[in-house]
């Protein structure tokens, strides 16, 4: 790697096996680092818990031990503890890296590296999940398992489906941390921003209640206008088996299109903002 | 005494003036906090569209109880909601500047950074809970309409409790995260809806041994003029200013504990 100025251009790894080498360091380091948090990794699971548990009991009184909206009890049980341990995977909440780097201004040593600010941040987002789906998901799936009579997945083919549609759903997810936290370009501060995609996320993905609780009109406009189904309604939707595989393979397909769209987005608004940054002092 | 009062008076107005010269973000901050209540609301709609009585409470009845919940704890969430903060505080070693202070550590915690903003939520919540109480067509009585006073202000002490005695958490376990909210954000989660719909143990732990019971549901019943499908007796609503009492003065020893436990993390 040659010198490093503040003029210089992103073109100066030399070949694609240095590129993955680059990109598989920085999702080791991604990886590395959550696994030094690990106090607030235990913290983290056990809220996750607590508020399965509370979600449990308004699903079940809901199905009132008959089907709604095309579950049955034992698939709201897996449908809300997949949730729980999802929250941490595509971490819904509490990512402001970006944003507290460009408050700070430290963002510019993020410009004067060889790799795209994007695909830094997705690399080390990918080590971070990675280590979330050992630590974060299995815990409240664990939990769930020994208190409910969850739902397991008979076919075969649905855990493969799942494990794509985590992998998607970290991908959309984190496209729309990343446009949420790029805002601070713009504002320096996004405390309402936040305010907003906290209210927002919930309600749209899925958490909150399945999506398949709204009118038909109101789900598919959530599918297709927003990205809130693409980062855990699908893979929770997918896990339960409650539509036939055609279907299943549509959600797939609809994350695809959102994490493209999104990661495209954060491409478009990264060099936006790089036109007009001016970097914060001190 | 008089003294003291003063410095907490000015450290308060010095919080306000800051706060309101970042107008946009104060009022975008105002508005947010006050959303986000209204998301607890949306998804009880939504489940109230798939069935009409949940547990055996309709929707208005369910909304009155949702409504004590959310006045008591915006009520709490405003006055001593600061105090998650502490977490920060210790991490970072703030709280020994704190210490050194000739003033209590509490109350100068809460006014370190008054949320103002948080005033929309409370108008929000008694709102929310004075249409659900006329939609419902309760019958007032004298004894109804001091149980809608006594229920709010019980329900914010029992929360102030709840916040003051889960923040100590932070003084033994630093990287406590979220631990907190689990009782706090999950306790007034817990006493938006009818009790009735959570499992055997689940039920004992949250509605009797740690009293969330007696925050909405036992008065919202009183209020409603409902029996108790689980067959308590009506006045049990009585006892929630007993309850937050007694929940007030335990967490004030676990803080004085907490406090005398303290160990600077030396950064």
């Amino acid at each position: 790697m040659g010198s490093v100025t503040a003029t210089a251009d992103r073109s100066t790894i030399r070949n694609v096996t240095e590129l993955l080498a680059l990109i598989g360091a920085i999702a080791a380091s991604g990886f590395r680092r959550f696994a030094t948090y690990r106090q607030a990794t235990v913290a983290a699971f056990s809220t996750n818990i607590m508020f399965g548990f509370l979600r449990t009991y308004v699903l079940l009184a809901v199905a009132g031990g008959a089907a709604v909206a095309g579950y049955d009890g034992s698939q709201l049980l897996t449908y809300v503890w997949t949730g729980q341990g999802l929250i941490g995977v595509v971490m819904l909440w509490g990512w402001t890296d970006l944003s507290d780097r460009i408050r700070t201004g430290d963002i510019v040593t993020d410009l004067l590296r060889p790799l795209h600010p994007v695909v830094n941040y997705l690399a080390a987002d990918a080590g971070r999940a990675g280590y979330a789906i050992i630590f974060r998901f299995f815990p409240p799936i664990l939990a769930g398992a020994l208190f409910f009579d969850l739902y397991l997945p008979a076919d075969t083919i649905t855990y493969p489906l799942f494990a794509i549609s985590v992998l998607l759903a970290v991908v959309v997810c984190f496209g729309c941390r990343y446009l949420l936290n790029a805002a601070a370009y713009w504002l320096l501060d996004i405390r309402g921003v936040n305010q907003a995609w906290l209210f927002l996320s919930g309600l749209m993905s899925g958490l909150y209640f399945p999506i398949r609780f709204l009118p038909d009109w109101a789900a598919a406009l959530l599918w297709f206008g927003t990205p809130g189904p693409s980062f855990l309604q699908a893979p929770m939707d997918i896990l339960v088996e409650r539509d036939p595989l055609p279907i299943r393979l549509g959600m797939i397909g609809i994350q695809v299109l959102w994490a493209v769209l999104l990661l495209w987005l954060c491409y478009v608004v990264q060099r936006r903002a790089e036109r007009k940054l001016v970097i914060q002092g001190g | 005494m008089g003294e003291t009062l003063g410095a907490y008076v000015k450290l308060i107005g010095a919080q306000g003036r800051g706060q309101a010269s970042y107008r946009v973000s104060f009022w975008l901050d105002l508005t947010g906090t006050t959303i986000l209540v209204g998301a607890d609301l949306i998804a009880i709609l939504v489940i109230f569209s798939r069935v009409p009585l949940l547990a055996g409470f309709s929707l208005k009845e369910t909304i009155v109880l949702f409504g004590l919940a959310a006045t008591g704890f915006s009520l709490a969430d405003l006055l001593v909601g600061n105090i998650e903060k502490i977490r920060a505080y210790v991490r970072l070693g703030t709280l020994d500047t704190v210490m050194i202070r000739p003033l209590s550590v509490l109350g100068q915690l809460l006014v370190l950074d008054v949320g103002f903003r948080r005033v929309g939520r409370v108008v929000y919540g008694a709102t929310l809970l004075g249409v659900a109480l006329w939609a419902a067509e309760v019958h007032w009585t004298p004894a109804k309409l001091a149980m809608l006073v006594v229920a709010p202000l019980a329900g914010a002490a029992f929360f102030c409790g709840f916040f003051i005695a889960t923040s100590t958490v932070a003084f033994w376990w630093i990287e406590s995260g979220e631990v907190a909210n689990s009782f706090t954000y999950g306790g007034r989660d817990f006493t938006s809806y009818p009790i009735t719909i959570y499992g055997g143990w689940f039920r004992k732990i949250f509605a009797f041994a740690l009293g969330f019971a007696f925050v909405a549901y036992y008065p919202g019943l009183f209020l409603l003029g409902k029996a108790d499908p689980l067959g308590a007796p009506a006045w049990l609503g009585w006892l929630s200013p007993l309850v937050s009492a007694a929940v007030l003065g335990l967490s004030a020893l676990i803080w004085r504990f907490g406090v005398r436990h303290y160990r600077s993390t030396g950064s």
